[in-house]
């Protein structure tokens, strides 16, 4: 059996590990708290901006654009959103993984995809594995504004409007509950179906449909990219808060099952000394 | 019905939101005069200055990087990328940036792409900084 001291040692180790853990998890439940008020605020922004389409492009006047184009696909980009810190339990995992399998079961050579990386772990995942990531982007805000991700934004719907990549594909967890996120990748450009939305308005268009069609759409793809990363952020919040508060408990429960085993060497090491003196009195009697 | 509602919406929230009697702003095409019941209107709107005319003679002045009107009878709904109301401008940082985006622009060895880039950040510098000097 180990000594007293290091039973003891080992509790306080763990007892400051489990203040880590539990700092950790409350500051996650804030971070949580603020990622879903900015997600709040994005979802008016985006609603206008579907309803406004919506109604030209299910208007009379039969106006396209490339974006709304089905073409063969020759390549296809894949957004990747992970974190740039670990400790989130299984949420960089899993998205990965399903990427992972996905290109393994897409693509026969590199050239038919390309990677545009959000985070730290995502890029150190698909470098350790010789796969070329073609855009990266660390060191991103908690809460992103919108200017902050325009870069990669534009670049990626930027990529399709000039026929690089024939398809765009977004890949990260979305956000269910505080305890389970779900991964997903969905297919984001071309634009199939826009939701109709129920607004009667007959607008006047200045200048005419087609024009403000090709300014509009751009902006409603990089809107729903940035929903996707605000999404994103809202799991990698709640990731962290759960695996940090399972770290909690876990400690809790090894402090319980270290201070058990310190308690009885302590009352071995008493009964064993009082043995001594009982078997030494004895001795001189 | 003598007041349109005024929104304007960006990604990280509403910018602004309140009544007005007049609306002006410069669309790609031109300047437009927004008066209450005009026609269901749908414009792209140029990097600009919008102007709101209250009913008490005031003025609120928002600095807009390009977006979207969306006018009806009774509102008008606006959704640009970033939107600054004239009180809350960094001159400091909008000066440094039209600075920095002319410098850029003497750079004869720019690909399309990163001179359209420099181009809009001038822009958008020189339209922050246009609206200290907008009077009455």
């Amino acid at each position: 059996m180990a000594s007293l001291r290091e039973i003891q040692m080992r509790i306080t180790s763990t007892q400051s590990t489990k203040q880590i853990t539990k700092a950790m998890n409350m500051v996650s439940a804030s971070k949580l708290n603020r990622a879903q008020g900015s997600n709040a605020n994005f979802k008016p922004y985006m609603t206008k901006l579907q309803e406004v389409i919506s109604s030209i492009a299910g208007g009379t006047s039969g106006a396209t654009h490339p974006m709304l184009q089905v073409r063969p696909v020759k390549r296809t980009g894949y957004i990747v959103i992970t974190s740039d810190r670990g400790l989130a339990g299984g949420y960089n995992a899993s998205v990965l993984r399903d990427v992972y399998r996905e290109l393994k079961a897409k693509h026969g050579s590199t050239d038919e995809y390309r990677l545009y990386v959000i985070g730290k772990v995502g890029v150190q995942f698909f470098k350790a594995r010789n796969i070329p990531v073609y855009s990266a982007m660390t060191g991103l805000n908690d809460q992103p504004s919108f200017v902050e991700v325009a870069e990669i934004v534009k670049q990626t719907v930027g990529a399709f409007s000039e026929g690089e990549i024939d398809e765009l594909k977004l890949c990260y967890n979305s956000f269910i509950s505080v305890i389970s996120q779900e991964v997903k990748i969905d297919r984001l450009l071309p634009l199939g179906n826009i939701e109709q939305t129920a607004s009667n308005v007959m607008y006047e268009y200045e200048p005419e449909e087609e024009t403000i069609l090709a300014a509009l759409l751009p902006r409603y793809a990089e809107g729903l990219i940035y929903g996707a990363l605000l999404d994103a952020k809202v799991s990698e919040h709640a990731a962290r808060m759960t695996a940090m508060s399972n770290a909690t408990d876990n400690a809790d429960e090894l402090i319980r099952g270290l201070k058990l085993k310190f308690n009885r060497a302590r009352q071995a090491a008493i009964t064993q000394e009082i043995t001594e003196i009982v078997g030494g009195a004895a001795a001189l009697e | 019905m003598n007041t349109l509602h005024v929104n304007v919406v960006t990604p990280d929230g509403a910018a602004y939101e309140g009544e007005a009697r007049m609306v002006v702003a410069k669309s790609v095409t031109g300047e437009l005069g927004i008066l209450p019941k005009h026609i269901p209107m749908v414009t792209p709107l140029d990097i600009s200055v919008l102007k709101l005319r209250h009913e008490d003679g005031g003025r609120t002045l928002i600095a807009l990087s390009g977006g979207f009107m969306e006018v009806r009878p009774d509102t008008v709904t606006i959704l640009a990328e970033t939107a600054e109301m004239a009180d809350k401008i960094d001159y400091d940082r909008a000066s440094a940036a039209k600075v920095r985006a002319e410098r850029r622009l003497q750079d004869t060895k720019l690909s399309d792409l990163e001179f359209r880039r420099a181009e809009l950040a001038l822009k958008k510098a020189i339209n922050r900084l246009s609206i200290r000097d907008i009077k009455e």
